[in-house]
């Protein structure tokens, strides 16, 4: 047992003793029983052994319906895109099925990780997509529609075949396929329980406080390479203008640089940037389209109530949620600045 | 270039250069075609312009100077506006807010580092600041889904098992019931399991603000998570793990053991430095799990699911696993081991001056508190004991500070902590030697500060 291990051994006891006695007081009126219904509601979680999962299916199929509609804005076609987010898939082979280890890991030539090469857990998938997709309207997908994105995505993995439905009845038999299944270890120090017994896991690193002469010179190999001076905007700018030290001049003031259009600071600030770009088509259509699209009419009111109440159809399958935090005034001022082409400045 | 710093331009001395006083640099002696060249990575004519630039003003400077020097200081001599009118009211600000003067110092993002500003970091400016409390308003952010102000009445706390036999009585509380409990009131750091992530592999950000500015420390106030488990009846025996989920889009999930619920340790806390939580920490209610990573702390907390099996969420399946050098990926990494970083002087920053400064930084560990930092100037070569600053609390940031004359010459400045278990920070050799270069979490590596005779500082890596 490490001395840490025995401090908090010996720490747990003695807290033990004051909480028992806090134990023995109880809260008459605070909190009610929480209803069936209600642990229903939230309890979502599905795990490793697929304790909390639904009963349900998804074929392949219907994945990919639902993944055009809702996931491939973000993620691309096959789920291989890195324009947003990291790469889902790719990376993995037939041979790491077998071996449940994605052997691209091993190299440090490979330049990306894809969630498919780490995810050692099939649950972990149903669970995340379950309650966190779509990114922009977390929790709206039916159990079903979850089954069928995971086969889409599983597909796209080449774990199964195109003519796949997965179900709470065959899961347990992908996750034996899951090509990085065995990719995991628990075995360090960095775990603050004894729950995977750890506890016999000394720290890694076994560093000593030296006082003088401590090595022969200091070995310098890597600096700060000179594109990477300016890569975080003026620095004098970044720190305070009285005091022992300044900040080093690597550009131009942040008023010459954020010279921006107000609108744009107010787009970012009510999170629209999210999902539309001022040039290019995120979740939503490019600001620039949007322009396009009513120049000439007079649709400045209209679009103030789209954006306030929301609207769906316009531009694909994806609702625009409705913004109902913003000002009306806000809204306005948008919407004028969307119509004017979305200027930067 | 081997000694690390492009060529610094020779010290603009003052006119009397026999005090040593080196000038900092002039403000716009860039041109817009030559801030465009910067902008494009090119750097190696800015050196010389400074130079010219720089010589220009201690020639102004030699002429200007004698005359008011012999009279004395205008900030002294002349009369000053807020020395000779009425100042503002009393609540002219109703919530108070940092001087004008202290723009610079903010939370800020790093360029690049994400694609969409809802998944993503913005950094505390640990270079300007003091003490170890982290002023609300400049707590660093990591949001997964974008944040939310959340309205507290419809605010909901559920505690449940993930078997019946788990929790007697699953419950509800509102906040009303929450802030009715005896309430608790401690001081920790909070660090990303991710800071100095980008730093894994070789140097790549500039200042402190970036390496080092995912931790914050804050007095936080909440009920311990026990006493709301035992209040629902909760099998503590049979338990061994619990699950905290997060109110938001993303519902943020982790993992934490038993065991640090049992020790009284993690709270349901509401209270933040002496008010309620800032949204972007997680109002009106989020998890406080003291000395791990800053991801299990879970925001804008909802549930918690008492269970016996670990579950292997996003945040703890696909990110937040340690790549190792054989392929392996470490998971269910969660303590900050002991760390620290100098803050003042840092890079980025100039010396104004040779002769006396105060070297002052932070140190923490996630098992306990700190019990000593060591300081080098020489990058590792000798080391001397820097003066702990009180208080010294578990799990909680720790202020240390030393002496130093700075001579003029070129200097490597790190700091190497030392927690109350007898773990001692590792150099970028000893962490590198084991873990390789390829994860992303848990870089605790001594950082190391160049000075170059400008008096300018620049990071740079030492084995």
């Amino acid at each position: 047992m490490s001395r840490f291990s025995k401090a908090a051994a010996l720490a747990g006891l003695l807290c033990l003793g004051t909480v028992a006695a806090v134990a023995a007081e109880s809260f008459p009126g605070v909190g009610r029983p929480a209803t069936p219904a209600e642990v229903k509601a939230w309890d979502i979680d599905v795990g490793p052994d697929f304790a909390g999962l639904p009963k349900g299916s998804g074929s392949v199929d219907r994945g990919q319906t639902v993944w055009e509609s809702k996931c491939e804005s973000c993620h691309g076609t096959f789920a291989e895109s890195n324009s947003v987010f990291t790469p889902l898939v790719g990376g993995t082979t037939a041979e790491d099925m077998k071996t449940g280890h994605t052997a691209n890991l091993r190299r440090t030539d490979f330049p990306q990780r894809t969630t498919f090469m780490k995810v050692a857990t099939v649950s972990t998938l149903y669970d995340y997509i379950r309650r966190a997709m779509p990114w922009n309207a977390p929790k709206t997908l039916s159990d079903d529609d979850v089954y069928a994105v995971l086969a889409y995505l599983l597909n796209l993995a080449e774990i199964v075949p195109s003519d796949f439905t997965l179900s709470d009845a065959n899961i347990a038999e992908v996750q034996a396929m899951m090509p990085n299944r065995n990719g995991m270890t628990t075995a360090h120090a960095l775990w603050p329980g004894p729950g995977f017994g750890t506890e016999a896991n000394k720290p890694d690193t076994g560093n000593t406080p030296c006082m003088s002469n401590c090595k022969p010179k200091a070995e310098q190999v890597s600096i700060l390479p000179d594109y990477a001076w300016n890569a975080h905007g003026n620095l004098a700018g970044q720190n305070r203008a009285v005091g022992p030290v300044r900040g080093m001049k690597t550009g131009p003031d942040e008023a010459e640089a954020e010279a921006g259009s107000p609108a744009l600071a107010l787009a970012e600030k009510s999170g629209c940037l999210a999902c539309h770009a001022l040039n290019a088509k995120l979740v939503g259509p490019s600001y620039r389209e949007v322009a396009a699209r009513y120049a000439g009419k007079d649709s400045a009111t209209a679009l103030v109530g789209k954006l306030k109440d929301g609207s769906e159809g316009v531009w694909g399958d994806i609702p625009m949620p409705a913004q109902t935090e913003l000002a009306d005034g806000d809204a306005r001022v948008l919407v004028d600045w969307i119509l004017a082409g979305a200027p930067e400045k | 270039m081997s000694e690390g710093l492009p060529r610094p331009p020779a010290p603009a001395m003052d006119a009397g250069a026999s005090n040593g006083r080196l000038r900092r640099a002039p403000e716009n002696f860039l041109t817009a075609e030559q801030i465009a060249l910067v902008g494009k990575g090119r750097r190696d004519f800015l050196r010389s312009t400074f130079l010219a630039a720089a010589a220009g003003v201690a020639g102004a400077a030699a002429l200007g100077r004698p005359a008011a020097a012999a009279e004395g200081d205008d900030a002294i001599l002349k009369p000053q506006p807020w020395a000779t009118s009425l100042g503002q009211p009393v609540a002219a600000n109703p919530y108070g807010v940092p001087s004008k003067y202290e723009r610079a110092l903010a939370r800020r993002q790093s360029p690049g580092l994400t694609q969409v500003a809802a998944a993503s970091v913005s950094f505390a400016p640990l270079q300007g600041m003091f003490g170890i409390i982290t002023p609300s308003g400049l707590h660093f952010e990591r949001h997964h889904q974008g944040w939310y102000d959340i309205d507290p009445a419809k605010h909901r706390f559920m505690v449940n098992g993930a078997r019946p036999e788990f929790v007697k009585t699953p419950k509800v509380y509102t906040l009303d019931d929450i802030m009715r409990l005896p309430p608790v009131s401690r001081m920790h750091f909070i660090e990303c399991g991710a800071n100095t992530g980008m730093e894994w592999g070789n140097v790549a950000v500039p200042t402190v603000q970036y390496s080092h500015g995912m931790l914050s420390c804050s007095e936080f106030t909440g009920v311990p998570l026990r006493t709301l488990l035992e209040d629902c009846g909760a099998d503590l025996k049979a338990a061994k793990y619990v699950l905290a989920e997060g109110g938001d889009g993303s519902a943020m999930t982790r993992t934490i053991p038993i065991e640090l619920v049992l020790s009284g340790e993690v709270m349901v806390a509401y209270g933040q430095n002496g008010e309620m939580l800032r949204p972007e920490n997680g109002y009106p209610l989020r998890l406080v799990v003291p000395g791990v990573q800053g991801v299990s702390w879970v925001k804008w907390l909802r549930r918690v699911e008492v269970g016996d099996k670990p579950y292997a969420t996003k945040d703890e399946a696909v990110h937040y696993i340690d790549l190792m050098p054989d392929g392996q990926h470490r998971q269910y990494t969660s303590i900050q081991e002991c760390k620290s970083v100098i803050t003042s002087p840092s890079g980025g920053q100039m010396l104004l001056d040779k002769g006396y400064f105060n070297v002052s930084g932070l140190a923490w560990s996630g098992r306990g508190k700190i019990s000593r930092v060591d300081v080098s100037f020489d990058g590792g070569v000798n080391w001397v004991e820097a003066t702990l600053q009180t208080p010294i609390l578990s799990k909680c940031l720790t202020r240390f500070n030393v002496p130093w004359n700075w001579d003029g010459r070129p200097a490597v400045l790190q700091s190497r902590a030392m927690d109350e278990t007898g773990f001692v920070q590792p150099s970028y050799g000893q962490l590198r030697a084991v873990r390789g270069t390829r994860s992303i979490y848990h870089n605790n590596a001594i950082q190391s500060w160049k000075v170059a005779d400008s008096g300018e500082i620049s990071n740079v890596q030492i084995l």
